[in-house]
């Protein structure tokens, strides 16, 4: 089994054994096979491209070839423990109603995105006066999958006006292709390259 | 179908395999069908590849498709030109492994391939039954199937597998039989036929009828309605490619000739494509049974027969894991088919996976070598075979 990025690394630590999952743009399915083998959860998951579909399926995985926004709205309420949307919330057209299906199906959410506010963006946008280009978010204005920018704190008042709460977060900082990071504890909006959130109803 | 089959380029094979046979049913205990018919007694040809292990949990059957053969894998004789009609996907260390799992493939109910069927000799006049065959259904091929598991001794199917009408099998046996099946794969399938399908089958069918040699179906014996046959056939062939496929594989392409020959003969390498395709039918096939599973196709509603009109509700009988998987070019059984059981599996919180293949070959993609489906059901059904059930 391939090692966990970081940022999957505290999301699966978040995840209590034998819970029923739904990963949503699941990729090749490395965060749900790890918490099959590690946590025993009971996994499924949603991703659009074939290519990646084929590989959770070889792997084992439970997955559905489909558009997260619309495959989701199958399940019935409270199918599942947690439904994790993994660094694609910024890809989404509707992410209000993404996270009001995400609450629907599950007790629990987690969303993770890289952070608008991370202090080089900022500093490239006033010292450039161009569209920036990060690690994280690789792409041009005219081709980047990122139509949603958002910070850290975004989010949070996001959650405020969106009546769900947040149970946990973590800011983090990424290293080494991802998969080795830390913690950031000191301005997390201005030095974070990733926030995960867990959130909840209630 | 089969008429792609080759020998396997790696080689490997589960080599000689043997048509087997068993009987069920007399003519005193007839096995009764969903029509309110019976029939008795019934002989179902089949053919098993692999070991049955010794709790038998490891057995695969295989549904085959419309005018399919228990022939699944393997040869019969060393020297055979071609192997059986899904060598690609079954044999050792293939997509169904026979290293493995003990693979199952039976002749279905009203063919001619071995399993009773309209040519088959009715004991009461001691003439072949012809027309006078009850309709049979994809129930009863199920149900008839089931006979022979029984008799081998399964308590319970790792898999079913099968491709188009062979997967309308699948589904059958998911919500009849939910006890027996651990786990489900339908290829290029769907719950129903549309109108498009039903269509196509009718004028299929209305060809063979209006073949002067039909005579009402009682032709055994004398000359068969070889001509309809090959027509129905040869429209069968045009729903199983796509426009795509036509185009690279034929073109506007002659067959044999450099102008047009401004006679009614074949020009176009498609038209002599079809016409070698039907002539070869007449041959294996016969026009009778391709009248009694056309209708039991089209006569198929899993809603209907199993949910009073909600798919929901039928496949809430079934606990089996599915992986559902249709092909991007496949416009006689579209994505959208596939996509609506998946929807009502998921309904009932069923484990199900699906994938849609992105192939130009049309409906019989799933006929063709395609290493990306051979890994989908290796991985598949490792994980059926290890992890049980989960409700």
């Amino acid at each position: 089994m391939n090692p966990l990025r970081y940022d999957l690394q505290i999301i699966a630590s978040w995840i209590t054994p034998g819970a029923r999952i739904l990963g949503l743009g699941c990729g090749e399915g490395d965060l749900l096979l790890w918490l099959k083998k590690n946590k025993q959860v009971m996994e499924r998951g949603i991703e659009i491209k074939e290519s990646r579909v084929v590989k959770c399926i070889e792997k084992g995985i439970s997955v559905l070839q489909g558009d997260i926004n619309t495959e989701i709205t199958d399940y019935p309420d409270q199918a599942f423990d947690y439904a994790i949307c993994s660094q694609t919330l910024q890809q989404v057209y509707d992410p209000v109603s993404l996270i009001q299906s995400m609450l629907r199906v599950a007790g629990k959410c987690v969303v993770s995105f890289p952070n608008f506010g991370h202090y080089k963006i900022r500093t490239q946008l006033v010292a450039t006066g161009c569209a920036p280009v990060t690690k994280e978010l690789p792409f041009s204005w005219y081709d980047t999958p990122n139509i949603r920018v958002l910070s850290l704190r975004d989010f949070e008042n996001f959650a405020r006006q969106g009546g769900f709460n947040i149970l946990k977060k973590a800011a983090i900082n990424t290293k080494n292709h991802q998969f080795e990071g830390k913690l950031v504890k000191f301005l997390p909006n201005l030095f974070a390259t990733y926030g995960i959130f867990l959130i909840g109803k209630d | 179908m089969s008429e792609y089959i080759g020998h396997d380029r790696n080689g490997a094979t589960i080599g000689l395999v043997e048509k087997q046979f068993f009987t069920f049913a007399g003519t005193d205990d007839q096995f009764a069908l969903e029509s309110g018919a019976s029939l008795g007694p019934v002989t179902i040809a089949y053919e098993t590849c692999g070991t049955l292990n010794q709790d038998k949990s490891n057995a695969v059957f295989v549904l085959h498709a419309l005018s399919g053969d228990s022939h699944v894998a393997g040869y019969y004789k060393a020297d055979d030109a071609k192997p059986g009609w899904w060598d690609i996907m079954v044999g050792p260390g293939k997509g169904i492994d026979t290293d493995k799992y003990f693979v199952i493939c039976a002749n279905i109910l009203g063919s001619c391939m071995g399993s009773t069927g309209p040519a088959s000799v009715n004991p009461a006049t001691q003439k072949e039954y012809a027309t006078d065959f009850p309709m049979i259904t994809i129930g009863d091929m199920v149900r008839s199937q089931k006979a022979l598991v029984d008799h081998l001794g399964i308590k319970r199917l790792l898999a079913v597998v099968g491709g188009s009408v062979g997967g309308m099998q699948v589904l059958e046996w998911c919500v009849r039989y939910p006890d027996m099946v651990a786990s489900a794969v339908p290829l290029a399938s769907t719950c129903r036929h549309s109108a498009l399908a039903i269509a196509f089958n009718e004028v299929a069918r209305q060809s063979i009828m209006a073949d002067p040699n039909w005579c009402s179906g009682h032709y055994y014996g004398k000359t068969k309605p070889g001509m309809g046959l090959a027509i129905a056939r040869m429209i069968g062939h045009i729903t199983y490619l796509s426009d795509e496929s036509m185009r690279l594989k034929f073109g506007r392409r002659l067959q044999n000739k450099s102008a047009l020959s401004f006679e009614f003969g074949a020009d176009f390498q498609v038209e002599s494509y079809l016409q070698y395709q039907g002539n070869k039918f007449i041959e294996r096939f016969d026009a009778n049974s391709f009248l009694y599973i056309t209708k039991a196709a089209d006569y198929f509603d899993l809603a209907r027969e199993h949910g009073n009109g909600s798919l929901v509700k039928a496949f809430s009988k079934t606990s089996a894991r599915f992986l559902v998987v249709s092909y991007t070019s496949d416009w006689l059984y579209p994505t959208y088919q596939s996509k609506e059981m998946v929807t009502a599996m998921k309904k009932n919180n069923l484990n199900v996976s699906f994938c849609e293949i992105e192939a130009q070959w049309g409906h019989d993609a799933f006929l063709l070598p395609n290493d990306k489906l051979n890994n989908l059901m290796k991985g598949f059904l490792r994980s059926a075979a290890h992890e049980p059930a989960s409700v």
